[in-house]
């Protein structure tokens, strides 16, 4: 302090003696306004230090200093909400600067509405899980995170293989991004998960219907956002998490650790690892027997954010390789009829960490370069290009030569461009617009030594896209368009039999391209190209302060994906033939929803309905059975037919002290084939969870939650049951694929503890999932069939913050 | 500007690097299909061969196989053995071998409906003792018409009660192969 006032009193008699020897007459005047809009900044000061001179902005933004003395000035300009910024000039006359502010800190890609940060969208039904709960799933999946969202379920293969369904859409109506790259695995199966490790993400949150036109337009179900760790803008600082959990069933283990490093300069580097290593799970009576789980993945970021532009290089590897339940294997229908028939699996071994046929193991690599410019007034410029690799190896129970040898294995290449810009010069009017480019080839390898279910293909699509937010005083108003063409060009063999079996002789002769290849198949080239428009429009408006709506109208259209078009024969590792038509036509869907939100300090409800009309859905369902020299094996046939979803997802919390929280999630949803005026396959029941949370922040954070979770049993599905003769026994059975299992309830218990150690910061949980031992089964897993669900699981997590 | 060169180059140079041939994918067909399975039944002490075959030109396509029976003699004892092909292949897999090779992890049970003959396992057994079934004998009991099904289990459990002496009823494993036969013994 007291050298500072030195060099104070003798900048001042600098000035001084400056005065009486130079030119002091200069003006330096200005306008100080704000990068973003322009618009001018009240109540800057401008600092002349090394002449001790200031002045206040007036509401016009501008100022003026007179007699400025000639020679060079240290100029510092400051305000309350912005970052200062210190000019050097040389001054010889009368001088006019206009003065650019950094009006706002925070990033301004992530609009924030008042109340709700983090959202992407204004008007669209969106939840977010922040990285709190994020952390509880450490040693789960993806899926298994989202299911915290009212309205997302699954669909399981098994516990490890869990795809999220949002509002009772999955697959490649749900659009996953992973750090704004949009996930490109072959997601159209029931057995293909995303490919994301639940620890790289910080933040996720679900748009429900195809409101984020930004991410692609095809997303009838929903869109899944999950943002990586994003580092800290103009700050020296180093950071870093580890969770380390540990759970009695399946007797996993997994670890996560993250490091951050960013300078002041904008320079950021930070890296995530996680493992995760798991043997057979156990249902409450028995063992789950091969289904273990070895997962890997680290993700690795560098790069430098300024605020005007910034460059981001980004690498994520994951590696899952996951058991399928032995006993879901099997040889025909006389065996499936002998699994569905039989209380336990028929295949039951001790527990071990082996992990043995039928199994996956998939590997997804995506980098990503991306680089932003913000132009002064105007907006924000972003380029990427992203490129990922998925390679898909399925391991099936074979013999001879090829017993070790993979079944399905495919390679899909994605190259991907983007460009972006958003307008935000005007806070309540935002535009946002963008280009994409695709190129995507995916190569069945013939390795396999069987005959692909997907095809050789290579897609290219373009989408281009509009979106504009208008904000007024209680009242946003969000409207965005997309067009999107998509081009498919596979090779493709297919049977002589089968051809003529799908009558397309007649239709599709023109793409034959080798009549006589070996074995009595074709080689044919479809191409099928698709235009597609979506748009969305939004409103949200606040009643008043504790009062609001979202009303929401979403048109979509999604192009059929390769499997829809072109599956064909014996899905080994589902022991069922899949058979796709190429006559399949885009689906589209008209989604209305609205929501209302209640917000006090002790009660939260969020109401949320939703109407989805889907003209020409396409799904797969059981249709017959065909027979081979193997037996008779169930057909399952991609249809098309008119659609209809309705639902209702509730979420009420009411907290009547600082120290206890009641909240309640439900989910109701009803789907209808308005077609054949039946209800749809592969809807989730009803479902409502209940819990108690007790919390007191003096006793290190303490908190002990008990859960209720009830779900209920589906009674509206299509009779899929087929009949089947079983030669040994000379008869006739009614094989019962339809049936959904009970109603079950499980109950779950959580408790955790903060201890702050220095620089460190512990947290420890322990959790116990299904506390009764409950034996169940949920009619959304593939292998309900032929075993019980997960029983009792306790769970301790240690997470170190430093 | 240095950046979105980069990202350019980076670019372009992806698109190179994957940008492949336009080659026509490889033929599949694929060799662990039994598209045909042959028993040729010869009766003990001389007579007339009995051919039964199942024959599934499409493998796994939607064709279903086409089955010939075959017309045994009353109270004879027949010598069988199964042949396993891929035909799909050229030329055919003989996938018996295969079978052979993987004994243990391989079985053939035989039953009927509406006749009575006796199946005996013959032929080599597998390293632990236990048959297999590629070889075995039919004695026909008294005339009449029925089937018989031939079933090849992989990987059944072979110390299960009954399994070893030709009772599929607690064997597991998953089905290969199973054919019916019509027979009429006369």
């Amino acid at each position: 302090m007291k050298s500072k006032r030195i060099i104070l009193i003798l900048l001042l008699l600098l000035s001084y003696s400056n005065v009486k020897g130079q030119n002091c007459k200069h003006t330096f005047s200005g306008l100080v306004e704000d990068f973003h809009d322009k618009s001018p900044i009240v109540g800057a000061t401008v600092f002349i230090k090394n002449q001790n001179k200031y002045v206040v902005t007036d509401f016009q933004g501008k100022f003026s200093i007179p007699k400025v003395c000639s020679g060079k000035i240290i100029v510092e300009i400051s305000h309350v909400a912005c970052d200062p910024q210190t000019l050097e000039l040389n001054i010889s006359a009368d001088i006019y600067k206009i003065i650019d502010l950094e009006h706002h800190e925070e990033e301004l890609n992530e609009v924030n509405v008042k109340g709700a940060i983090g959202l992407k969208t204004k008007t669209a039904q969106e939840t977010l899980i922040k990285t709190q709960t994020l952390e509880k799933f450490s040693g789960a999946s993806l899926g298994d995170a989202l299911k915290n969202i009212t309205g997302v379920s699954s669909i399981n293969t098994g516990n490890s293989i869990v795809k999220p369904v949002i509002n009772g859409l999955n697959g490649s109506r749900v659009l996953v991004s992973f750090n704004n790259v949009r996930l490109q695995d072959q997601e159209w199966g029931i057995e293909h998960a995303p490919n994301i490790d639940v620890n790289a993400a910080k933040t996720i949150s679900v748009v429900k219907g195809a409101n984020a036109l930004q991410y692609g337009g095809d997303a009838i179900g929903g869109v899944v956002i999950i943002n990586p760790v994003k580092s800290v803008i103009d700050k020296d600082t180093l950071y870093g998490k580890s969770i380390i959990s540990q759970q009695t069933n399946g007797r996993l283990f997994s670890v996560t650790t993250s490091l951050n490093k960013s300078y002041k300069s904008g320079w950021f580097v930070n890296g995530q690892a996680s493992f995760k290593r798991a043997g057979d799970f156990e249902a409450a009576n028995y063992n789950l027997s091969n289904t273990g789980i070895n997962s890997k993945a680290f993700t690795f970021n560098i790069g430098k954010k300024q605020f005007e532009k910034g460059f981001e290089l980004f690498y994520s590897y994951l590696s899952n390789e996951i058991g399928i339940l032995r006993a879901s294997h099997f040889g025909n229908v006389a065996d499936l009829v002998d699994a569905i028939e039989s209380p336990i699996p028929l295949f039951i071994n001790d527990f071990s960490y082996d992990i043995d046929n039928p199994k996956q193991d998939v590997t997804h690599h995506l980098l990503k370069a991306a680089y932003y410019k913000r132009f002064k007034g105007l907006g924000k410029l972003s380029l990427q290009y992203d490129f990922q690799f998925n390679n898909r190896l399925e391991f099936d129970r074979r013999i001879g030569d090829n017993k070790n040898l993979q079944a399905v294995d495919l390679d899909l290449t994605t190259h991907n461009f983007k460009s972006d810009f958003q307008l935000d010069s005007n806070p309540n009017h935002l535009y946002k617009f963008g280009l994409s480019a695709l190129y995507q080839d995916n190569f069945p390898d013939p390795i396999t030594k069987v005959r692909r279910l997907i095809p050789d293909y290579k897609r290219f699509s373009f989408g281009s896209y509009a979106i504009a937010d208008f904000k007024f005083d209680d009242l946003v108003f969000s409207a965005g368009i997309r067009y999107d063409l998509e081009h498919i060009d596979a090779k493709k063999f297919y049977l002589q039999t089968r051809w003529d079996n799908l009558n397309y002789q007649n239709d599709f002769s023109h793409i034959i391209i080798d009549p006589n290849a070996p074995g009595s198949q074709l080689l044919t080239n479809p191409k099928f190209t698709y235009h597609n428009v979506s748009t969305s429009l939004g409103l949200t408006y606040n009643l008043d302060a504790k009062n609001s709506f979202i009303v929401n109208y979403g048109l979509a259209n999604r192009a059929p994906n390769p499997s829809e078009l072109f599956s064909d024969g014996l899905h080994h590792s589902a022991a069922r033939i899949e058979i796709g038509d190429l006559r399949m036509q885009t689906e589209t869907s008209n989604r209305f929803s609205a929501s209302y939100m209640y917000n006090s300090d002790k009660l939260n409800i969020t109401v949320e309905g939703f109407y989805n009309h889907i003209k020409d859905f396409i799904y797969i369902e059981p249709t017959g059975e065909e027979t081979t020299n193997r037996g008779a094996f169930p057909v399952w046939s991609y249809k098309q037919v008119n659609a209809q979803l309705f639902g209702v997802d509730t979420n009420i919390s009411f907290q009547p002290t600082n120290n206890i929280v009641l909240t309640n999630k439900s989910s109701l949803l009803k789907g209808k084939d308005l077609s054949g005026n039946r209800p749809l396959i592969d809807i989730p029941p009803f479902k409502t969870v209940t819990s108690l949370v007790f919390k007191k922040e003096n006793w290190k954070n303490f908190y002990a939650s008990i859960e209720s979770e009830f779900n209920a049993e589906q009674n509206e599905f299509p009779n899929n049951n087929f009949q089947a003769y079983l030669p040994l026994e000379d008869r006739f059975v009614t094989v019962d694929v339809s049936t959904p299992p009970s109603a079950y309830h499980l109950l779950n218990f959580s408790t955790g503890l903060d201890f702050k150690l220095s620089k460190t910061k512990l947290n420890l949980n322990f959790s116990v999932d299904n506390i009764l031992n409950e034996s169940y089964r949920n009619y959304l897993n593939r292998l309900r069939y032929f075993a019980d669900d997960l029983g009792r699981n306790f769970k301790i997590q240690l997470k170190i913050n430093y | 500007m240095k950046h979105i060169k980069l990202l350019a180059v980076l670019f372009i140079s992806a698109i190179t690097i994957t940008s492949c041939s336009d080659d026509d994918p490889v033929v599949i067909n694929e060799d662990e299909v039994i598209t045909t399975m042959t028993i040729e039944l010869t009766p003990n002490g001389g007579g007339d061969k009995v051919t039964l075959q199942s024959k599934d030109a499409d493998g796994d396509g939607p064709t279903a196989p086409v089955v010939t029976g075959g017309t045994l003699a009353a109270n004879t004892t027949y010598n069988a053995v199964i042949t396993l092909l891929n035909e799909l292949e050229s030329p055919a897999e003989n996938i018996t071998e295969e079978v052979a090779e993987e004994a243990d992890e391989h079985q053939f049970f035989y039953s009927q409906t509406g006749l009575t003959s006796t199946f005996t396992y013959a032929g080599a057994n597998d390293s632990n003792g236990n048959p297999v079934g590629i070889n075995f004998t039919i004695a026909t009991g008294s005339a009449g018409t029925g089937t018989y099904i031939v079933t090849l289990r992989h990987e059944p459990n072979k110390g299960a009660s009954g399994v070893k002496e030709g009772d599929i009823t607690n064997a597991g494993g998953e089905t290969d192969i199973q054919v019916s036969f019509p027979i009429t013994v006369e």
